[in-house]
């Protein structure tokens, strides 16, 4: 179908895509009409529509039936019947059977929802009114001036309602320009994407975004005739359930479960007509991304949902859903989960929901971000209940071979731990070998994973030696507080914490020992390699950057890593120089004794013994101070410097999968092209077979480009999440190291008023 | 260049010497000039005694002019029992200037900010070496102006009153190299001389704790100049500090923003205490005692010119004990060891005079220092202590 499809930009030039799309479009707009209705206006065009205009009054009528009642009305159920293509029944079927009727029902009226939609969007629920004046009175409210014709003005107006001006305005144009609307579908993508992941910073947002990117996009790039069905789905979703949920209905539940069974018809219609190959795939697809990344969250509901796609967005989108309607997300998410264990409804709902949730987002982007904001301080202030310390640095072994194990405890009240109090004993590369497999599980996907200290070989060498001095000292300890700092980083990140490789290291009493981790093996030179290659694609890749928002963070990282590692020297020198003080000043103790020793004047030779004995006391202080100076203010630098390199690892991860995505893209354009030769050389042996692989690359290019999709939301969250995080932690960490010079100044001014120097020296 | 006016000199006059001023004779240097190398210093006089022509009058004078009247000073053979005040170091304005030439060179490594923020902070310094410099100028004529004996010297009246520049030959290469000669021959003889048995037990007493002492002066002098130094580097990385963090929130659009401004602020502060320290402690301690070192060494000398004069003493002994024995200028080799005696009792009691009186001055100097120093510490640490407890609070309030 979507070879097909693609191959002819006119829409609905073969009679056997046609036929495919009107069953889906049918159910598609069946679906899009309850929803939103604008899709099918533009996608439908001129055969639907006419048919639209007639069903529209009872559609219209059988929506607010719906609204009011929830029952619908029988010619309803008829016509969806009638309309829907047996493919969606089997879809729905499967998981909506008791939700069937329901379905239908919506499904039926494909106007009826253009009607109900507009009635909502302008709030006065003229259920008299005709489909046409409805769709007006929706354009003239939402404000949208420029509507052509009655069609596509009607489009537009529920365009104009929804957020997302730009694909409503591109709608017109999509049917005839595919790679258009493509693009243009991208950028409200992007939009909803970016709002979601600040919003809803754990779990639903993203799974949205999956969805979403799923259905739309997907969808879209397939094919040009679907592309326009697809399309206006999300319009007609995003915008009825906003409105609907959002204004009239407020928190009915009855009305939910109607909205979601008719998400769910659409969702199925999409996903027909858009080629079986692609779907198949995203659908097994989305549902494991949706997974992992909520996976704290959603554990319960996950359990449900054998159909996966459509249960994890129902269960988004009713939140989502709720939360507008100032129902708080608490109580949202069990209700949702619920709902999905009832019957096989939710499946179908989640379509529906996923794409209302983004709609709405985008409609309202600024206060959306800002709850999300509010509601991800509320999270952090509860933070997970483990705390992690590693104490008592050991050396085990001898010589070279020698290496330092450190005692971890952690102490949790989470059920997710077998124990409440747990202590093991790890060595340093078993820190760096937890490092190695987070970041290359979680690397790719776009978290910033917490970076252990680095790797001194000297430090180490000094240690191994055996050299019980001052610096070895020193450097045991700043490692050891680096190392809890790491720890304690990677517990505090919500879904680092439910990796199982974190839960083994803090728990298990053995572990494998980690090999890679060695600078010198095997596992070392090859990573030295990969790093090698990674810079020089890093300097070949140019990414034309398309979000000013990451553009922009890139920048602010990039300066800020520079000023922190500025800092830094600064701090060392700063220590240089007070452990020089320090020196100074008990050489000058020194001093001041052998003067007063040699003083002949006995009282004044006794307070110059005095002030030697002050100044002893000083250079302790001073000592103490470079110390505080080292482990609160130089380690806390060295700390964010590590930081940001994990910053801007994940911003190397996004870009790495945006190129994939763009040679995908590449590479379809060649298999094309190649494929247009051979037509052009009639040559059908090697169509079919050119045919396949656009089909394969099609598939691999939607791929590509939701996988992009998705770290970019990973990381946009994940930078924000840093930023707050690390907002805090510096207030909390620069007011320590404060009060430890506070304290000792304290000291010095105890110290210092040497009440009986100064008793001396008046007695001269 | 710059100019020294007399505002802080109050503050800077406690320094070192508790002179016991009359008012017959009062000697300060209100204005100075740099012009490159040299120094113009402005000696103002005011006075009562007949011996000068006008009440008040100032005159210019260079630092070599002084190192002129601290020579003929020395070399007047009846000031040789006294202690003659140390003439006053060499301006050395090389430091701070090597400094702010190294400044000009790392321009470009720093900030706006942080540059004009260093560059006043090498002014300032810049500014108190100078200060200094006029200082010690001053209080070396206030010690003769304060001295009985030696503030009647012609020569010194010469150099207060004449308004004329002095014009002083400046020393050539042969001079210097006599000058360095000199000094060989001296502690040669020093050397020579510490064998000749001292006939009197306060000067033996004397010589061994002024050696002792000025070692461990000097050692302590040094230690307290390298402890010195690192609290102004420590000031200077606290610059560096509040710059950088300064920039640093500049780019910031977070909530962080705050937190390092305030820090930025702390520091900033922080660094005008730690300043302070460094100053207070270079002009209260290290200045103290790096005076006294040269005092001392303005001691010694006494001590071996009466020891020279004692040897001169046995010398003519053994001289007019030859001339006995051959019957030969006996009268000549009497008066002559009757002049080495008279020389070395009028040294012997001037010297001790002096040195009592010496003594007494470094306490009296060394207790008022250290008092003021060590409630200088105790107000900066508790500055410190105000400006951190403000900050912590600051950062936990938001």
């Amino acid at each position: 179908m979507a070879s097909s499809t693609e191959r002819s930009p006119p829409p609905f030039p073969d009679t056997e895509d046609q036929d495919v799309l009107d069953s889906e479009e049918v159910g598609g707009r069946d679906s899009d009409d309850d929803d939103g209705e604008e899709l099918f206006m533009s996608a439908s065009n001129t055969p639907l529509t006419k048919q639209d205009t007639p069903a529209s009054p009872d559609s219209q009528a059988s929506d607010l039936m719906d609204d009011l009642s929830a029952e619908p009305p029988s010619s309803q159920t008829e016509k969806s019947a009638a309309s829907s293509s047996p493919e969606e029944f089997v879809d729905l079927t499967n998981n909506l059977e008791s939700a069937e009727s329901k379905v239908e029902a919506e499904i039926s009226s494909p106007e009826p929802s253009d009607d109900f939609f507009d009635i909502l969007g302008s709030e006065t629920q003229k259920v008299e009114v005709e489909a046409s004046v409805k769709a007006d009175s929706g354009e003239v409210s939402s404000g949208v001036t420029d509507l052509p014709g009655g069609k596509t003005g009607s489009e537009q107006g529920t365009s104009s309602a929804a957020p997302i001006i730009n694909l409503n305005a591109d709608f017109s144009d999509n049917n005839q320009q595919p790679s258009r609307v493509e693009n243009k579908t991208n950028d409200p993508l992007a939009q909803v994407l970016s709002d979601t992941p600040a919003a809803d910073p754990k779990k639903p947002s993203s799974a949205v975004l999956d969805l979403f990117e799923d259905d739309g996009s997907d969808i879209f790039t397939g094919t040009p005739q679907t592309k326009p069905a697809s399309q206006p789905q999300k319009g007609l979703f995003g915008e009825p359930d906003e409105d609907l949920f959002g204004e009239p209905l407020g928190a009915m539940s009855k009305k939910t479960t109607e909205n979601e069974v008719k998400s769910s018809t659409t969702k199925a219609a999409g996903p027909a007509s858009s080629t079986g190959g692609a779907q198949q795939d995203r659908k097994s697809t989305e549902p494991a991304d949706i997974f992992t990344e909520e996976a704290v969250t959603t554990v319960p509901r996950t359990s449900n949902t054998s159909t996966v796609n459509s249960k994890a967005n129902g269960v988004h989108s009713e939140e989502d859903l709720f939360t507008e309607a100032t129902v708080e997300l608490s109580l949202d998410s069990p209700r949702s989960g619920r709902k999905k264990e009832e019957t096989s409804k939710p499946s179908a709902s989640s379509s529906s929901s996923s794409l209302s949730a983004p709609a709405k987002q985008a409609k309202q982007p600024p206060a959306a971000l800002e709850e999300l904001e509010d509601e991800e301080e509320a999270e952090k202030e509860d933070q997970f209940d483990v705390f992690i310390s590693v104490k008592d640095p050991e050396k085990v072994g001898d010589g070279m071979n020698a290496y330092m194990a450190y005692k971890v405890s952690t102490e949790t009240s989470l059920p997710m731990f077998r124990n409440k109090l747990m202590t093991v004993r790890r060595r340093f590369s078993d820190f760096l070998g937890l490092y190695e497999k987070l970041s290359e599980k979680h690397g790719p996907n776009g978290l910033i994973v917490p970076p252990p200290p680095e790797k001194s070989i000297l430090g180490m060498t000094k240690v191994k030696v055996g050299k019980e001095d001052s610096s070895s000292a020193d450097f045991l300890e700043r490692r050891r507080g680096a190392l809890e700092r790491y720890l304690q980083r990677v517990v505090n990140h919500p879904m680092l914490l439910q990796d199982p490789d974190v839960r083994e290291f803090l728990e298990k009493e053995e572990l494998p020992r980690a090999v890679s981790t060695q600078a010198l093996s095997g596992a070392g030179f090859l990573k030295m390699i990969n790093k090698a290659t990674d810079a020089v694609n890093k300097m070949t890749i140019k990414m034309n950057e398309s979000d000013a928002w990451f553009e922009e963070k890139l920048q602010e990282v990039e300066s800020a890593d520079q000023h922190f590692r500025k800092l830094h020297a600064l701090v060392e020198s700063l220590v240089v120089h007070r452990k020089e003080l320090s020196l100074n000043t008990a050489n000058f103790a020194k001093s001041a004794a052998m003067l007063g020793s040699a003083e002949d004047n006995t009282a004044l030779s006794r307070a110059l013994s005095q002030l030697a004995e002050v100044e002893d006391k000083i250079e302790q202080l001073h000592q103490d101070q470079a110390a505080n100076d080292t482990f609160s203010f130089a380690e806390l630098i060295a700390d964010y410097i590590r930081l940001l390199g994990a910053v801007r690892g994940s911003f190397d991860h996004r870009i790495k999968a945006w190129q994939r995505w763009q040679d995908g893209q590449a590479m379809l354009q060649k298999k094309r092209e190649t494929e247009a030769k051979l037509l052009w050389a009639n040559k059908p042996d090697k169509l079919q077979q050119a045919k396949d692989e656009i089909v394969e690359w099609e598939a691999k290019v939607t791929q590509f480009e939701r996988d992009f999709e998705r770290v970019s939301a990973t990381v946009r969250k994940e930078v924000i999440r840093f930023e707050k995080q690390r907002t805090n932690n510096f207030r909390r960490q620069i007011t320590k190291y404060l009060e430890s010079l506070l304290q000792s100044q304290q000291q010095v001014s105890r110290e210092e008023p040497p009440n009986p120097l100064l008793d001396m020296i008046k007695l001269v | 260049m710059s100019s020294f006016d007399d505002n802080n000199k109050e503050r800077l006059r406690s320094v070192s010497v508790d002179l016991n001023n009359d008012a017959s004779l009062l000697i300060d240097i209100p204005d100075a000039l740099c012009e490159r190398d040299k120094v113009k210093f402005t000696v103002h006089t005011k006075t009562t005694l007949s011996s000068f022509q006008k009440p008040e009058f100032s005159v210019p004078r260079q630092h070599e002019d002084f190192i002129w009247l601290h020579d003929t000073l020395v070399e007047t053979e009846d000031y040789a029992g006294l202690i003659i005040p140390p003439a006053p170091p060499k301006p050395d304005f090389e430091s701070p200037r090597e400094k702010m030439h190294k400044l000009g060179e790392g321009e470009a490594t720093m900030t706006k900010e942080e540059y004009t923020k260093m560059k006043q902070e090498l002014e300032a310094e810049y500014l108190a070496v100078f200060k200094k410099t006029v200082q010690v100028h001053e209080v070396f004529l206030q010690r003769l102006s304060s001295h009985p004996i030696l503030s009647k010297d012609r020569n010194f009246q010469i150099f207060l009153e004449y308004d004329q520049d002095l014009s002083v030959r400046r020393k050539n290469a042969k001079e210097m190299f006599g000058g360095f000669f000199k000094n060989m021959v001296k502690s040669a003889d020093e050397v020579l001389i510490a064998g000749v048995k001292e006939v009197d037990d306060f000067f033996e007493q004397e010589k061994t704790f002024l050696l002792d002492y000025f070692s461990k002066i000097k050692d302590a002098t040094a230690k307290a100049e390298k402890m010195t130094r690192s609290h102004k580097n420590i000031a200077d990385d606290y610059i560096r500090l509040s710059a950088t963090l300064n920039s640093l929130s500049a780019e910031e659009s977070t909530a962080n923003k705050k937190t390092l401004d305030h820090i930025s602020d702390l520091f900033e502060k922080l660094r005008k205490v730690e300043g302070r320290v460094a100053s207070d402690e270079e002009l209260k301690l290290t200045e103290l005692l790096r005076y006294y070192m040269r005092d001392i060494q303005a001691a010694k000398d006494l001590l071996y010119r009466r020891a020279r004069a004692l040897a001169d003493y046995e010398n003519s002994n053994k001289a007019l004990d030859k001339a006995r024995l051959k019957g030969k200028d006996v009268s000549q080799a009497e008066e002559h060891q009757q002049r080495c005696l008279q020389k070395f009792d009028n040294l012997s009691e001037s010297g001790k005079k002096e040195l009592t009186n010496f003594k007494a001055r470094r306490v009296v100097a060394f207790r008022k220092n250290l008092v003021e120093m060590a409630e200088l510490e105790v107000k900066h640490a508790k500055n410190n202590m105000t400006l951190l407890q403000g900050c912590i609070e600051l950062l936990s309030s938001n």
